[in-house]
């Protein structure tokens, strides 16, 4: 009987020890982060930043829309690949969305499937050009977000069509206490989760990141494996989309660049512990690194920091962050 | 085939084919640009002119010479995305700086030079010291020298350029034989590509360039500095970004949006010139006949009416087409 529950307690410590080691280590970084815009915002601003929960509220909902893109390009980058294009497929989505609507809430399904079937076809494409015409993932990605760019900058020059009011609920609508844009983040982390670790997709992703011959060499469809990881990215891009159209109600085609989600994504995936040169990383990581930039966000709001100092910050951020993880690197970047 | 009866081919080789071996080994670049000159010439008289071709050149001058700039990173295997943005801050600044007093060029231009070289230093510094791979560096860069351009004229570009400032762009020699007038533009292209033939040509650097974007471990392990020298393409790549962008606000004038994209026609028009992305090859002459090409097919989609963001889409048709067609190619040769 006591022997039983000492062995108890002590799977309990285990246990308890083993959640504490599974958190990563970004999140240590996101709680300082905050401890310190916290603290500067006690000194130079109101303060309201730990005192006020819509503020808290506010980071977690800044984060949506980069979180579940990062999502996406967290699974293209465990398979050594990288995605640029997110950034045009977002404003391609808000604009097709938007002007399918036309404020319309009969045509909410139609707008929905023709957006996440352009979101796929995207995707495809990425995936094909990288795997069976052998181009650096970069530069076809690069290369489709130019031709997505000059199609949409060619068919929209402003604000399309408008969102039905039903369809502001993915925005602005709440379970109780809770948005649904919140809960769709963490659903969305937990099933990106589920699928890296306990699907026979997500280990072959991270069999064809860590090392595409020894993938090939023992069997793998390495070709298949990466696109339907560009396929996943992509549809993550689609749904940012939606939830970015959904909360300023119209699409335009300069909202994909002006949220840089291609340079945040990737520098969020990188901060939350996913290698750039792939076959490691998990999403929970990157969810961590998206909360940092929406820490980094509220604050820099919270302090009255001019706009353009903002994006000077941003900038400067992203290539330290990347740089702290890269600088030990025995190899030579290019 | 055996070893014996490839030497007894290869002998036996009449002039005729030596000859069509050679001219194979001249970039098709060059009949691209002839045959798309023609067609402009074709649809518009004025393109058969002295003065047209002048024309001509003159406009497509600063995106030779950043085609040229960027060229130098691209051999290492590098980008420099931030060319683009440079463009606007020193577009910005230069209005700020002119004080619309045309005493103050000679100070102007210093400035905006040594923030060019800056950036090129803090690009170069960042991949070669801090590890930070390229495109994620000059992404960065290009959002923090946004930044900072809109923030120094604080929100959008006043003032106008002095008529000396805006010489360098628009203004020609004037009463020349035969040729008529001369546009000055075309002088400092010509001054840059032959300083950058005989760096990239001609000297231990230009090789040095070369060899790293070939294989990193090799050149370093036959004394090459290869930090050293990858920081100087990128320094490379920001000076000549500065000189172009001097250019392009001698006959643009101001604009919010000016430099915005040019990133992406010096890559596209690199490319085209037959500069592989991987790094290791390239060419002063081809990559501005590269550039010519671009511009011309950019007169091309004016000529025939189409909106300008088709010209997005085709440099990514370009850069996608040219990387799959070299990847493609390399693979058969295996």
């Amino acid at each position: 009987m006591a022997t039983t529950s000492i062995k108890t307690a002590s799977n309990n410590h285990n246990w308890f020890k083993k959640t504490i080691r599974k958190i990563p280590p970004v999140y240590y970084f996101l709680v300082i982060v905050f401890v310190l815009f916290a603290i500067l915002d006690q000194l130079f601003a109101d303060g309201q930043m730990v005192s006020n929960p819509n503020i808290m509220m506010n980071i977690i909902i800044r984060s949506v829309a980069l979180g579940i893109v990062a999502i996406g390009q967290t699974f293209v980058m465990i398979g050594a690949s990288i995605d640029l294009s997110v950034t045009y497929v977002i404003s391609i989505t808000s604009v097709m969305s938007s002007y399918i609507m036309q404020g319309d809430p009969t045509k909410v399904p139609m707008a929905v499937i023709v957006v996440f079937i352009l979101g796929a076809v995207v995707g495809l494409v990425n995936g094909l050009i990288i795997t069976k015409l052998h181009v650096n993932s970069f530069i076809a990605t690069l290369g489709t977000s130019l031709i997505l760019k000059g199609m949409i900058n060619a068919s929209f020059a402003n604000f399309a069509g408008e969102i039905p009011r039903s369809f502001e609920l993915l925005g602005y609508g709440k379970i109780g206490p809770i948005p649904i844009s919140i809960l769709l983040l963490i659903a969305l982390v937990a099933v990106g989760s589920f699928i890296l670790e306990r699907t026979k997709f997500g280990s072959h992703l991270y069999g064809v990141g860590g090392n595409m011959e020894v993938a090939r060499l023992s069997g793998l469809r390495t070709d298949r494996v990466l696109i339907i990881a560009h396929i996943l990215c992509s549809i993550t891009a689609v749904l940012t989309g939606l939830f970015v159209v959904s909360r300023i109600r119209a699409g335009a085609p300069w909202i994909g660049p002006d949220g840089v989600y291609d340079l945040e994504s990737i520098a969020a995936t990188v901060i939350g512990g996913t290698a750039l040169s792939g076959g490691r990383g998990d999403v929970w990581g990157t969810l961590a690194g998206v909360l940092i930039f929406g820490v980094l966000d509220t604050a820099f709001n919270q302090l009255g920091v001019n706009p353009y100092l903002k994006n000077i910050l941003r900038g400067a951020i992203v290539v330290l962050a990347v740089a702290s993880y890269t600088v030990r690197s025995k190899k030579d970047a290019s | 085939m055996t070893k014996k009866e490839k030497n007894l081919n290869t002998n036996n080789k009449t002039f005729f084919i030596r000859v069509l071996q050679s001219l194979k080994r001249i970039s098709p670049v060059y009949l691209i640009f002839v045959v798309i000159y023609a067609i402009v010439g074709y649809l518009n008289p004025n393109y058969r002119t002295f003065d047209g071709i002048f024309q001509f050149l003159r406009r497509s001058s600063p995106t030779v010479i950043l085609a040229i700039g960027q060229m130098f990173v691209l051999v290492t295997g590098g980008f420099d995305l931030s060319v683009g943005s440079l463009i606007s801050l020193v577009l910005f600044g230069s209005s700020i700086l002119l004080g619309n007093d045309p005493a103050n060029l000679g100070k102007t231009l210093a400035i905006i030079m040594g923030i060019g070289v800056l950036v090129g230093l803090i690009n170069g510094s960042a991949v070669s010291y801090l590890k930070v791979p390229s495109f994620i560096t000059t992404l960065g860069m290009l959002l923090l020298v946004k930044g900072a351009a809109l923030y120094w004229v604080g929100g959008a570009p006043k003032g106008y350029f002095t008529e000396n400032f805006r010489m360098f762009g628009r203004g020609y020699i004037e009463n020349l034989p035969i040729v008529g007038r001369f546009p000055i533009s075309l002088i400092v292209m010509l001054v840059i590509a032959i300083i950058s033939y005989i760096i990239f040509h001609k000297t231990n650097f230009g090789k040095s360039v070369l060899a790293i974007g070939d294989n990193v471990r090799t050149s370093r392990l036959s004394g090459v500095n290869v930090r050293l020298v990858r920081l100087m393409t990128y320094v490379i790549s920001s000076a000549f970004a500065v000189v172009s962008g001097v250019l392009i606000g001698g006959f643009g004038g101001i604009s919010q949006t000016a430099g915005t994209g040019a990133e992406m026609q010096a890559i596209s028009a690199a490319v085209l010139g037959g500069t592989a992305l991987t790094g290791g090859k390239g060419s002063i002459p081809d990559t501005i006949f590269g550039a010519l090409t671009l511009e011309a097919m950019f007169n091309l989609l004016n000529l025939l009416g189409l909106p300008k963001p088709y010209r997005d889409a085709i440099q990514g048709i370009i850069i996608v087409g040219a990387v799959a067609y070299g990847a493609l190619s390399r693979r058969k040769d295996r």
